[in-house]
């Protein structure tokens, strides 16, 4: 990077920047549009969460079927996002990096879950799985149990966030082209080397907003889990059904309660991603 | 660089990625998306058409498509301003806006329809407000493209953003070095490298407002012919016990919104091109 | 971790399962599917019964709840939900899982007073001081009056607040079925908007200071007066209203598979004992027995086998697409 555009500027400022005051504008609107449509949701979140006080809220969070309902979401959440990632990875390599016939059609297929209508992402399954459904009866008589039962949800949340990772990795690398691996290749790394070296540093940040998405997504879903859920207590209720429940309980305290754990993901996007800057710089600094 | 162009055989792992990709493809949504088809078909075509075309079905495509639409048309606008701001500029607050923008994804779609009608109804904290002033949000159409705005935005912020991280400063320093003003900078330089992330953005935000369901039904006051969602019609036939009725205007809802997920896509293939 | 490490935990492992299975078979589970108004009163019901069954048998009981909108529920059960029972909001929707073959046909005489242990009603929830002097149905029809009710086509107590008011206007002097579907017609063009389901209304009407009244289940606008505050709220009893009768009954192929239709049959006689109508006293369901006493008004009510025929005939007359709700929307030729 030439030092003499830097000559001018305080250190760390980009080389290239509007002026402030076009600067300071966007910021404000930017500001603005997340306070309207972001900032004030979370703050009714947590304003009625602790309505009633920090003791109310705790106990909220104590009751055994809110840590059931925790548990399963963990559970749904830790098996989703590692397949997905894996999935989403290589689909983006396929993609990205090679032209083929078809590619278009794809890349559409791959999109459609975020088109599918929760309600519907939950009900294939039941045409499929349910006892009137294909597999049913069969799966009936040997006591299997797929749908309203863990497998059901956790596969409604594969399908939901299915596109996350592959959509965040197919612009990004499609953008970076393909010339460094093919340096790289032709230096004589072998194609596994390729990848971890020079393609995974470079979408680092593709796959943490992809994974955060896709977690985000996994532990948040209702509409399709509900479907397939069957709303046991204690038993097949996710975080978000059991938020539903305690709203229909007029137990609107414990809802928004339990409602604000799922809000603190954001503040753990927040310290993932500063670990994740703080340690590029870190290698930077090494180089 | 035009050499390599041509050499798609340099890099490896082509066939075992594809394979993968579309065996998973087909396996969690192609199989099951099958069965939705397979079940509509036992309708007789008849049947199919005067479900998917009645006069009630007819107005809440217009509603849904139409307020996904405008949702996914803001959420451009505002999402790539947020995420140009969140990437270029150093401000106090700027992590936990970062960190803000994932809220509509963590937040089950019941609380945030919750909440939104917290906000926006008549009784609520900005609802009161604009109530004098005649604007209804809550209970209107208004508010279906509010819920849909909340939850498509980190669609676009998140898919635009790593781009923007990746833009090289080299490439804006040269425009300058060769005489080119901010303002042509951006809008040679700049947008064209964006267009197709924010492109895919509109897509994925218009996709998933079309079949949003659990935040919207707590704002929209679904009013038949006025406020009324096609996924809330699909739960009504479900009501009736109607599954062929319900699957058949899934269908349809899915085979729109795969074709404009493909118009979409093509569009970004053609702007790329564009670009380079 | 070394091998003997990794042995000591294996067969800790192992000793918990099999103590874990030695529990289980003392231990029966029930499922008890229902809709959604019914959490409290078998939350009660079912802690009552487990004390009870210990006493008569010796063994536990748990008994899992599922509550959801009655029509979803039904729905998840003809999908394979085991159920031992269900507890739903009509009978169209148990007929519904009849159909398919998981219960008997005619599994509405296998209990007193056609399966139905309780009953209720539907009811105005106004707000305190009743400001918009709502005492009957034809108050409702008023111009100026705002009324929250569920979409009947979503919501099984809708239907009921549905057929509710056309019976009413049946009633009238000079009643016909044109003038029950004007009437019916009339009170809808004064609902602003309509929630998929029972408890949405309720927290529109509560939360969100929609509306002028609320048409609900007597038994939830009590709990919604007890829950949300009496000083805001107040129920009114019009002066006829329909007889709502909440069937319950065994899912058979599930109880018959499990092995455990003796104990689902005790549950469900349970409801029928002095004690379980004592429970659904409280709860504002009017208990069957006469003996039990109620702290309900008294109103006409009718039944929807005398003005409707039954469900299947409502619900096809009044609810399927096309039916009499599809018409007051229908868009004007």
């Amino acid at each position: 990077m030439s030092a003499a555009t830097y000559t001018s500027r305080k250190s760390g400022d980009r080389a290239q920047t509007e002026p402030p005051l076009v600067r300071w504008l966007l910021i404000a609107i930017a500001l603005i549009f997340l306070t309207l449509f972001l900032l004030l949701p979370l703050a009714a979140v947590f304003s009625q969460a602790f309505e009633k006080g920090l003791s109310v809220y705790l106990e909220a969070l104590r009751e055994p079927d809110t840590l059931s309902s925790i548990k399963l979401t963990l559970i749904t959440a830790a098996v989703t996002v590692p397949l997905n990632l894996f999935f989403g990875v290589t689909a983006a390599w396929a993609i990205a990096k090679f032209t083929f016939p078809g590619k278009n059609l794809l890349i559409t297929l791959i999109d459609l879950p975020f088109s599918v209508s929760p309600v519907i992402s939950g009900l294939i399954y039941v045409l499929i799985f349910g006892l009137q459904g294909w597999l049913g009866p069969w799966l009936q008589e040997h006591d299997i149990k797929i749908v309203f039962a863990v497998p059901g949800i956790i596969l409604a949340t594969l399908f939901v966030t299915f596109p996350f990772v592959a959509r965040e990795l197919i612009p990004l690398m499609e953008a970076q082209g393909k010339e460094e691996e093919e340096a790289a290749l032709v230096l004589g790394a072998s194609g596994l080397q390729t990848f971890l070296r020079v393609t995974l540093p470079n979408i680092k940040w593709g796959i943490i907003y992809g994974v955060i998405l896709c977690n985000a997504r996994a532990m948040g879903e209702f509409g399709a889990v509900s479907v397939v859920s069957g709303h046991i207590r204690g038993m097949t209720n996710t975080v978000p059904l059991h938020v539903e429940i305690l709203y229909n309980e007029y137990n609107y305290t414990a809802a928004f309660a339990v409602a604000s754990l799922l809000a603190f993901l954001a503040l753990i996007t927040l310290v993932i991603k500063s670990v994740a800057e703080w340690k590029v710089r870190q290698q930077l600094g090494n180089d | 660089m035009k050499l390599f162009k041509h050499h798609n055989n340099v890099l490896p792992g082509f066939g075992p990625t594809l394979g993968f990709t579309v065996f998973y493809l087909s396996v969690i949504v192609l199989i099951p998306l099958s069965a939705l088809v397979f079940k509509t078909a036992g309708l007789s075509w008849g049947d199919f058409i005067s479900t998917v075309t009645a006069p009630r079905v007819l107005a809440s495509y217009k509603v849904t498509f139409g307020s996904a639409m405008i949702a996914a048309v803001i959420n451009s606008i505002f999402g790539v301003l947020v995420a140009w701001v969140l990437v270029r500029y150093r401000f106090p607050g700027r992590r936990i806006a970062d960190a803000l923008v994932d809220l509509p994804f963590a937040l089950p779609t019941a609380v945030a329809g919750i909440t939104l009608a917290t906000i926006y109804s008549p009784n609520g904290w900005v609802g009161q407000f604009l109530e004098p002033l005649g604007i209804k949000v809550a209970f209107t159409p208004v508010g279906i493209t509010l819920a849909m705005t909340f939850i498509g935005l980190p669609f676009v912020v998140r898919t635009v953003q790593p781009v923007i991280e990746e833009i090289e400063v080299e490439l804006e320093e040269a425009a300058v070095c060769l005489g080119a003003s901010r303002w042509q900078t951006m809008k040679r330089v700049i947008f064209p490298m964006l267009l197709p992330s924010i492109l895919t953005g509109f897509a994925l935000s218009f996709a998933r407002a079309v079949g949003e369901y659990g935040s919207i039904i707590f704002i929209a006051g679904n009013m038949p012919m006025v406020s009324e969602i096609t996924p809330l019609l699909i739960i009504t036939k479900l009501e009736q016990f109607d599954y062929q009725g319900a699957t058949a205007i899934a269908c349809v809802m899915l085979l729109t919104s795969f074709l404009m997920l493909l118009v979409i896509n093509l569009l970004q293939k053609w702007s790329r091109r564009y670009a380079d | 971790m070394t091998i003997r490490k990794l042995a000591t935990t294996l067969a800790a492992a192992a000793l918990a399962v099999a103590t874990a299975g030695t529990a289980i078979a003392a231990n029966v589970t029930l499922l008890n599917v229902s809709y959604d108004p019914t959490r409290e009163l078998y939350s009660d019901i079912n802690k009552s019964f487990a004390s009870y069954w210990k006493g008569k048998s010796g063994d536990s009981v748990t008994i899992r709840q599922s509550h959801g909108g009655s029509g979803k529920q039904a729905r998840a059960v003809i999908d394979g939900l085991e159920a031992d029972v269900v507890t739903l909001a009509l009978a169209y929707d148990v007929d519904a899982i009849a159909v398919k073959g998981l219960i008997k046909p005619g599994w509405q005489r296998e209990l007193p007073h056609n399966s139905a242990p309780y009953t209720s009603t539907i009811v105005f929830l106004v707000r305190k001081g009743n400001p918009k002097k709502i005492r009957n149905w034809d108050d409702l029809v008023k111009p100026g009056v705002s009324v929250i009710t569920p979409n009947p086509k979503t919501s099984g107590g809708a239907r009921w607040n549905y057929l509710a008011a056309w019976g009413f206007a049946l009633h009238q002097k000079g009643g016909t079925e044109a003038t029950a579907k004007e009437f019916v017609a009339r009170l809808f063009k004064n609902v602003p908007v309509l929630d998929s389901g029972a408890r949405g209304a309720t927290n529109t009407f509560v939360q969100r200071g929609m509306g002028d009244v609320l048409l609900a289940w007597e038994n939830e606008a009590f709990l919604a007066i007890n829950e949300l505050g009496p000083d805001k709220f107040e129920v009114v009893t019009p002066s006829e209203s329909i007889l709502a009768e909440p069937p319950v009954t065994v899912i058979d192929r599930v109880a018959d598979k499990r092995g455990t239709r003796k104990l689902a049959e005790e549950y469900l006689k349970y409801l029928y004992t002095d004690e379980g109508q004592k429970i659904a006293a409280k709860h504002y369901y009017r208990p069957i027995n006469p003996k039990i006493p109620t702290r309900l008004a008294k109103v006409k009510l009718y039944t929807i086998d005398k003005a409707f025929g039954g469900w299947q005939k409502a619900q096809k007359t009044h609810f399927a697409d096309g039916g009499t709700f599809d018409q007051i929307y229908a868009p004007r030729k």
